[in-house]
């Protein structure tokens, strides 16, 4: 029996492991995007990829976001699984056409003749001092979307098996990437890089029995850092990481929220038609009886994503949510 | 050497010199649509070819006054008819082999038909009992694309993945005058020019966009100088003259197919009809310039050359249309049924398996079906 050193590892890393695993496993999947070959990406998640599989397996396109997803939309009708990356949030807007009438529809247009396994990643959200049109959340439009998986990572070790699982779906996921996230650090073990997780299964990141924290993607750690504060405060939180907001697993929130009878949904992306209207909605549906107190959001406020200097105001913050979890109806408690 | 002396010496060095990445003038499309019906080159056309082209003309017209008809009895929800495009609808589908692809647009169900798709599965979009009603494997035709343009980055996709798994496959994509102005096919032709990929552009300058006429949508030469910019070759053709518009489309699938890359061709023809049963044309246009292009109609010129070179007489074209009504007649027959519907195919193939989110609400609508029919059955 060998034992394998379990070292730190960023997320970036796990993530670049991943497609290079996924590349070498199936000559199908195809990564292609602006500066992903010979740069390695913006953000140097395909690094070294071009080179080890070459460019036709890991492509520098031209510089369109509606031609990259409509090429590989052409590419999986022939039989490839491409992994598209669009360069940031706000950048892949002009790929929304083919995402919403093509990418998200065609297996039902064509009455499952014609699925297509391909994976779009995406950098998204704040918090990395990035100036205008760099540090948007654009889930809600996606979750939107009928036809599309949407994930997102919040640790190491999920961020090598959700895109494991994304590009191994045969059918188009949106995978999301926290890009505040990519450079922290977990204990992971790459030479046993975790199993393959299945996709639409929130899990329990902290147990406690007080109010339940539901939140996904960047604010995962935040939530985890409010959790251990709210110690202090006398409060047993527990933090439950959606994963996948698409499908979304009404069973393991409600679960969570029946057993604490109290929840705040914290998101970075704006609260007015954002993901926690509907996450509210669906706990308050299915666990009303259990509820001691609304269920509240705390979330980025509804106004275009702020400059680099204010964005601190902006993003949910320990504070806030601890003040939300404050407004929860301690009294009839007491 | 002190940095003092180097400073001296140093001599920023020149730019490199400019120059074209390619010589633009190959590229260029002719002076003016490439014609071969009433021309020398007729006498070179296959006479095989021509007839063939002739009754698939003939059937074609046939199919869009069917199906304008079916929308008048209520059997189709709306249909644009491509009635005087015909040439370039037959010509697109008989410009490739079986392995090739076609990718068309909402107006294109004569190519899709002479493709081999079922006629009636052609129309399951437009009678809308569902959105493709075809298998697009089966004759690797792609779903009828109603976002202008959309189609033709799948089309490069496509090509350029057949030709990564080395397989020798063309993909012809086609596209209208005004889908010109869209970002995807911007987006598609610099694609499929950066990757050489093998694919085909068809545009058919129709002259409208729905009601817009081309001055209003481009400022261009023509619709095939743009190739150019991309650097492709552009081909300028009539688009009413069947043999001409299957020769430029041969020629470019046979390019494509050889690993010259892409082709754009315009194709200049005539939407005889309105834009759809919906539309009324006489809103924005004539009738003095609709009987101009009456005067120039694809399947006039094709039986004047054929008849002049003894290659059809009364009885070639009374099989023609004999024919062309046989497959009225069945189509009718096909459409007059009314289409079987399940509406829990509506949560069928959302995603490879279906969401828990999913599930609910398909028990939701099973039950509310099964109440449906419960109220039936007591009133009945």
């Amino acid at each position: 029996m060998t034992t394998v050193a379990v070292k730190p590892a960023t997320m970036a890393q796990a993530l670049t492991r991943a497609l290079r695993d996924a590349m070498a496993a199936d000559p199908s999947v195809h990564v292609m995007g602006e500066d992903v070959g010979t740069l390695g990406g913006v953000f140097r998640i395909t690094d070294g990829l071009a080179k080890e599989f070459g460019e036709d397996r890991c492509t520098d396109t031209p510089l369109a976001e509606a031609g990259i997803l409509g090429t590989a939309v052409g590419m999986a009708m022939y039989g490839l699984r491409p992994v598209v990356e669009m360069q940031f949030d706000a950048f892949a807007y002009p790929a929304f056409e083919q995402l919403v009438s093509h990418v998200a529809k065609m297996r039902n247009r064509t009455r499952g003749k014609m699925p297509l396994p391909l994976t779009i990643r995406v950098p998204y959200g704040g918090g990395i001092g990035g100036v205008e049109h760099h540090s948007d959340s654009s889930e809600a439009y996606y979750m939107a979307t009928p036809g599309l998986h949407v994930v997102t990572p919040a640790t190491v070790a999920d961020a090598y098996g959700l895109l494991r699982a994304a590009i191994a779906s045969d059918d188009p996921v949106v995978f999301l990437e926290p890009k505040r996230l990519y450079w922290s650090k977990d204990a992971w073990n790459p030479e046993e890089p975790a199993t393959v997780e299945p996709i639409g299964r929130a899990v329990v990141r902290r147990s406690g029995r007080s109010a339940t924290l539901i939140t996904y993607g960047p604010s995962v750690p935040v939530c985890m850092q409010a959790a251990e504060a709210a110690r202090a405060e006398g409060w047993d939180l527990e933090v439950v990481d959606l994963r996948s907001l698409v499908p979304f697993d009404d069973g393991t929130v409600c679960a969570s929220v029946r057993r604490t009878g109290r929840a705040v949904v914290v998101h970075e992306s704006g609260g007015f038609g954002g993901p926690g209207g509907e996450i509210a909605a669906r706990v308050t549906e299915r666990c009303f009886h259990h509820l001691e107190a609304p269920v509240l959001r705390v979330a980025g406020f509804d106004l275009p994503y702020p400059p680099p200097m204010l964005e601190r105001h902006h993003l949910p913050g320990v504070d806030r949510i601890l003040d939300a979890v404050g407004r929860l109806q301690w009294e009839a408690e007491s | 050497m002190t940095v003092m002396e180097q400073r001296g010496t140093y001599r920023p060095a020149p730019p490199p010199a400019w120059q074209p990445r390619t010589d633009p003038a190959p590229l260029l499309p002719d002076a003016e649509p490439y014609r071969v019906l009433g021309t020398e080159a007729a006498a070179k056309a296959d006479p095989e070819l021509l007839r063939r082209l002739y009754a698939e003309l003939v059937k074609g017209r046939r199919y869009n006054a069917q199906a304008t008809a079916l929308t008048k009895q209520g059997r189709l929800a709306v249909y644009p008819s491509s009635t005087g495009q015909e040439a370039c609808e037959v010509a697109a589908a008989l410009a490739l082999e079986e392995r090739d692809w076609l990718f068309p647009s909402y107006r294109d169900t004569l190519a899709v038909v002479a493709r081999g798709v079922d006629p009636v599965e052609a129309l399951t979009l437009l009678r809308g009992d569902w959105h493709t009603g075809y298998d697009p494997y089966e004759h690797r035709v792609a779903p009828l694309s109603t976002p202008l343009a959309t189609q033709l980055p799948h089309a490069v996709g496509l090509a350029h993945a057949a030709r990564l798994k080395g397989d020798d496959v063309v993909a012809l994509a086609m596209v209208g005058d005004g889908g010109t102005s869209e970002g995807d096919f911007h987006e598609a032709l610099n694609f499929a020019a950066v990757w050489q990929a093998p694919v085909v552009f068809l545009v058919q300058n129709n002259g409208f966009a729905i009601s817009v006429p081309l001055a209003k949508q481009t400022a261009a030469p023509s619709l095939a100088h743009k190739a150019v910019g991309y650097g492709m070759p552009g081909r300028l053709v009539d688009g009413n003259d069947a043999a001409a518009v299957h020769e430029v489309l041969s020629d470019a699938v046979r390019h494509a197919r050889a690993g010259g890359g892409p082709t754009l061709i315009e194709a200049v023809t005539y939407r005889v009809e309105a834009h759809t049963n919906a539309d009324d044309a006489t809103r924005y246009r004539g009738d003095a310039e609709v009987e101009t292009w009456k005067q120039h109609d694809p399947i006039a010129l094709l039986e004047r050359e054929l008849t002049g070179r003894g290659l059809l007489d009364e009885a070639g074209a009374e099989t023609a249309r004999r024919d062309a009504e046989t497959m009225a007649a069945d189509l009718r027959a096909h459409m007059n049924e009314d289409p079987a519907l399940d509406p829990m195919d509506l949560f069928a193939d959302v995603y490879a398996e279906p969401t828990p989110q999913l599930l609910e609400q398909r028990e939701q609508l099973r039950a509310e079906l099964a109440a449906e029919a419960e109220q039936e059955g007591v009133q009945g």
